[in-house]
């Protein structure tokens, strides 16, 4: 199993993406089936972290809260760049925080989340202290954002991951 | 244009006002990035377009579909995962890029930049003074 199919869940995510490509056939099944068999033999040579899913529960409840906070951060956003970045009551900088997690697939998740939250830019992270450096466009204070990180997403990708 | 007309009123008012605020949003976003002052806040622009902006445009464009074709049509949901695997990527490269070149020497930059936190040796960076 293991051999022959290093990454079942990808080339699972494979097989259904390359079937709602095309029609759903039985050729299109076989050759999708190839297509993603290669793709996991050829994924397992780059011998990437492998992610071991700990709680399946808490993945919906992060995408609900995630879902959430980018609606809310493109309103923000939104408003800010009405009003104009001149507008006295907002000011951006750079933000620094320590993050916990040290597993690299919960890291690559949390800088998907973050990136994607108009409002926050992941800059640049520091795999040996966990140090990780944040771009905030409507910046109120350091220390809210420190707790907002460790209290909403690092808990839960904690839960999933680690 | 036949197959539109056969839309019932509710479906086209959520897609009409998905479209609307998607592609607003998705505006706004471009707008931002001319008015915005600093690298680092233009980077925030493109993420309207980037989050709310193609969900609310894959909805409507999976609702319209799904009615008009009367089968379920999915595969925006294809585009929505591409893109919301690829983005961050480039955004992380050019964050990174500009921050390292604005730490190695400044170009008439705007915002100040946090030095590097990790104890290095020390660099010429830090021997000789960085003249203007």
């Amino acid at each position: 199993m293991s051999r022959l199919v290093p990454h079942p869940l990808l080339s699972a995510a494979l097989v259904v993406m390359w079937l709602f490509l095309t029609a759903f056939t039985l050729g299109h099944l076989l050759l999708g089936t190839l297509i993603a068999l290669g793709a996991g033999w050829s994924v397992e040579h780059l011998h990437p972290p492998k992610p071991v899913f700990r709680r399946w529960l808490a993945i919906p409840k992060l995408m609900a809260i995630v879902a959430v906070d980018i609606l809310r951060s493109n309103i923000t956003v939104a408003r800010v760049l009405v009003l104009g970045p001149d507008h006295p009551k907002y000011h951006s900088g750079f933000v620094e925080l320590t993050l916990r997690m040290r597993d690299p697939n919960a890291i690559a998740v949390l800088a998907i989340i973050l990136t994607g939250t108009p409002g926050t830019a992941w800059i640049e992270f520091d795999q040996e202290e966990s140090r990780l450096l944040l771009h905030v466009l409507d910046l109120r204070s350091d220390d809210d954002w420190q707790s907002l990180i460790r209290d909403r997403y690092e808990t839960l990708l904690m839960e999933i991951f680690e | 244009m036949t197959h539109l007309e056969q839309l019932p009123p509710w479906a086209a008012i959520i897609v009409a006002l998905f479209v609307a605020i998607g592609a607003t949003l998705t505006l706004l976003g471009g707008v931002g990035l001319v008015r915005l002052k600093s690298f680092y806040q233009r980077l925030h622009a493109p993420t309207l377009g980037y989050s709310y902006g193609t969900l609310l445009i894959i909805l409507a464009s999976m609702l319209l579909f799904s009615l008009s074709e009367k089968r379920p049509v999915v595969h925006e949901l294809m585009i929505g995962i591409f893109i919301m695997i690829t983005t961050p990527i480039t955004l992380l490269m050019l964050g990174r890029a500009a921050l390292r070149r604005d730490r190695d020497r400044k170009l008439g930059h705007d915002e100040v930049v946090p030095p590097r936190n990790r104890a290095e040796p020390p660099t010429e960076a830090e021997t000789e003074d960085p003249q203007p």
